[in-house]
């Protein structure tokens, strides 16, 4: 059976087929035949957002707590400019989203048309695939395949640009899916003979290290079961990127934490000494590696990944593995069998001597709140509830990554690889979108948060009870850093002028603000934020001259650690000056 | 502070694609975005339905980033296959030139000599110049075009290269 229908109404359809809750949006000329698509069919649920940034970052915070594809609807033009920043934060951190874009009327594109923009080419190398739809007739079978392409292989953006008379035109569409050929098959299983050799290198290692990433959490839940599993088996140490928090739990004695530029001392020590490294969904970014020349230098590697693009492409490795991280895992574990693992028991005691040096203890002292402080209370406070944390981008992020525990995946949701600050509050109203009953924090700063604030009215709209956290240091604080480490501390631009009365702003908006300048009064505000029903905004002043430690400088190795003590004021040579 | 530039080699890339809209901005913008080079590039559909196209790829950089740009052409949806032909084996590769000089008596005479040794064609004659057709590898066009700049080359105009494997197997 097939029936003639407009390509909005088609498009609506094809979301609700593929199991869309929710559509991430706001409205404009070049949409307006699918928002009146939208009115009072009641399948789908609209999120209006204030800001097309916020729509794309919402639908990131909803795809990487449940995992399941993000939508997003804007108009063209400045709605789909506008959205491209949360498109380019998925593409680098591997969110499947589906970006619906208007466009002006075929007849129209090239005449420079109101509102018109190449919004195909502008997205082009920040999409995993987009399409301009020119007949209605070809547009089931695009969406379809647009959800295909963005869930499967390493997941991404998938931007639909669909001009505006397509979206009125008609053409049959039919109750079943449309037939196409199926051309994107990503390799998702690994060869035997990979897994004999991975196998056989993890038996004889001596010092053996997992490197694990944002594709274990990618992959699914039943990646971190299993690799929890192989741990077990093998007894090899574990550690993460930033992107991969939670797929191991935190609270696991082989736990090393997070590693890189300001990862624990034992995690880059012992990326640095191993002498087997098993990178399982990680792409060895800059930010991990330190300078390359020095990067674990006497190690063999095995990298396991489903995109080949991401294998040699900065670290050369020894046995590279093209596959999905859940279905190598659970190739490695039973071909693991019944093999006893080595004994790693010097390892283990070399990793205990560099536990010793407790890389984040940081000064406890009287006066200003220490902003680690003020993570780890919050932590204390929340973590039986098991809640999911979103972050902006800055130190708070990494104070959030290094003293709160994540151990369960998809809990943990940050712009890893854009480093885009704005990302934390919309994605923390997707993410509750997505659990509802979730508590649901995102930890910002002061500068970050005002990147994205006027989301708090999407918050309100839909009673969502999100808490925002703000570390406040009225600094750019890892500008403020940097420009310590590299710049004599010429804080040129870095000092947050004119904030906002965010107590004040927050009743502007229906929410609850507590300021917190006392910590004397910390776990009681924090419980009296938890204990809210309803959107909280948290303005904790903290100390202004906290620094994120430990900290890898630019261009330095592993081993040239900086930690809390260490001087750190004085400049740079131009080397490391230019290395971001 | 100086920028290195590392060694590089050439190589020749033949790419299977499907023949929708923007594929080629695509790949040359692949191209510029992660800093690779483009000698030659070369496109044309080749399936009876039109739904196919094959793009041949001159480049040039170190042998990883030569594997690097194979793994990311890979991985691009409307890319089916991508071969490298200069590491896949005995190979052939041909460039088009149209080569036009002007000239009058003896240049004129040798310009012709220099085409007939060559093996180019005459395709378009007057009292003055010559429009000279050569098929052939991309360094022997290179020889005859820099040879007519002795003798009254106007201008030149030049395919890329196109290329295939020996043999009997298709690639």
């Amino acid at each position: 059976m097939s029936e003639e229908r407009s390509g909005a109404a088609i498009l609506v359809e094809c979301l609700v087929r593929q199991g869309v809750e929710f559509v991430f949006g706001y409205p404009g000329g070049a949409v307006l035949p699918i928002y009146d698509e939208l009115f009072g069919d009641h399948r789908l649920r609209h999120i209006l957002v204030r800001h097309e940034a916020g729509a794309a970052h919402a639908a990131e915070g909803y795809a990487r707590s449940t995992g399941k594809p993000g939508v997003v609807l804007v108009t063209s033009g400045p709605g789909a400019t506008n959205a491209i920043t949360g498109i380019a934060d998925a593409f680098m951190d591997s969110i499947p989203l589906v970006v619906i874009t208007g466009q002006v009327a075929t007849n129209l594109i090239g005449t420079d048309a109101f509102q018109e923009a190449d919004t195909i080419g502008l997205t082009r190398h920040c999409t995993k695939h987009n399409y301009l739809v020119k007949d209605p007739a070809e547009l089931a079978a695009t969406i379809d395949e647009a959800f295909e392409i963005a869930t499967t292989g390493r997941p991404g953006p998938v931007l639909v640009d669909i001009p505006k008379n397509v979206q009125v035109a008609t053409a049959p569409m039919s109750d079943v899916p449309a037939q196409r050929p199926q051309r994107y098959r990503p390799r998702t299983t690994a060869a035997a003979e990979e897994i004999a050799e991975a196998i056989a290198l993890l038996e004889k290692a001596e010092r053996p290290i997992f490197y694990t990433g944002g594709g274990v959490i990618n992959s699914g839940p039943r990646a971190s079961e299993l690799l929890r599993e192989l741990q077990t088996l093998t007894g090899a140490p574990v550690t993460s990127t930033l992107m991969g928090l939670g797929a191991f739990p935190a609270d696991h004695p082989e736990w090393l934490g997070m590693l890189g530029m300001h990862g624990t001392f034992e995690a880059n020590m012992a990326m640095n000494q191993c002498d087997l490294m098993v990178n399982i969904g990680a792409r060895f970014d800059d930010r991990v590696t330190g300078r390359l020349d020095a990067f674990s230098p006497d190690s063999t590697k095995i990298h396991i990944d489903i995109d080949r693009a991401s294998i040699n492409k900065v670290v050369p490795v020894d046995l590279p593995i093209v596959g999905d991280c859940a279905t190598v895992l659970e190739q490695l574990v039973e071909v693991w069998g019944n093999r006893q693992p080595r004994d790693l028991s010097a390892w283990k005691a070399q990793i205990d001597d560099w536990r010793t040096r407790d890389s984040l203890a940081y000064p406890q002292r009287k006066g200003p709140i220490m902003p680690q402080l003020a993570v780890e209370r919050l932590f204390a406070l929340t973590h039986e509830r098991d809640p999911i944390i979103t972050t902006e981008v800055g130190q708070h992020q990494m104070w959030a990554a290094q003293y709160f525990g994540f151990v369960k995946p998809n809990r943990w949701l940050t712009s890893g690889g854009l480093g885009t600050m704005g990302y934390g509050m919309p994605a923390a109203i997707g993410a509750q979108l997505g659990n509802p009953g979730k508590l649901v924090i995102d930890i910002a700063g002061e500068a970050s948060i005002q990147m994205n604030i006027q989301e708090m009215g999407t918050a309100s709209q839909f009673r969502l009870p999100i808490k925002v956290f703000i570390l406040n240091n009225e600094y750019m604080g890892m500008v403020r850093q940097w420009q310590e480490l590299t710049y004599e501390s010429r804080y040129s631009n870095s000092y947050s002028d004119s904030l906002p009365d965010f107590v004040a702003l927050a009743e502007a908006y229906g929410w609850k603000g507590i300021r917190i300048e006392d910590q004397a009064d910390l776990d009681a505000s924090i419980q009296a934020m938890i204990d809210h029903d309803g959107p909280v905004m948290v303005d904790c002043r903290v100390s202004q001259e906290a620094n994120c430690f430990p900290m890898i400088p630019s261009g330095a190795a592993h081993t040239e650690m900086l930690l809390y003590g260490d001087q750190v004021e004085g400049t740079m040579d131009d080397e490391a000056k230019a290395l971001v | 502070m100086k920028i290195h530039p590392t060694e590089s080699e050439r190589h020749v890339l033949t790419v299977t694609v499907d023949n929708e809209a923007g594929i080629l901005a695509k790949i040359a913008g692949l191209f510029t975005a992660r800093g690779y080079n483009i000698d030659s590039l070369t496109v044309a559909d080749i399936s009876e339905d039109h739904a196919v196209s094959r793009i041949t790829i001159v480049t040039n950089g170190p042998p990883p980033v030569i594997d690097q740009i194979m793994a990311q052409l890979d991985r691009l949806v409307p890319v089916h296959k991508v071969i490298d032909l200069t590491e896949a084996g005995p190979h052939v590769e041909r460039e088009l030139a149209l080569v036009k000089v002007r000239g009058t008596g003896a240049a004129r005479g040798e310009a012709q000599r220099i085409a007939d040794a060559a093996g180019a064609r005459v395709i378009d004659t007057t009292e003055e110049s010559f429009v000279f057709e050569l098929t052939e590898t991309s360094d022997r066009i290179d020889s005859f075009v820099s040879q007519m700049r002795e003798h009254g080359l106007v201008e030149a105009a030049r395919s890329g290269v196109v290329g295939m494997m020996r043999g009997t197997e298709g690639a």
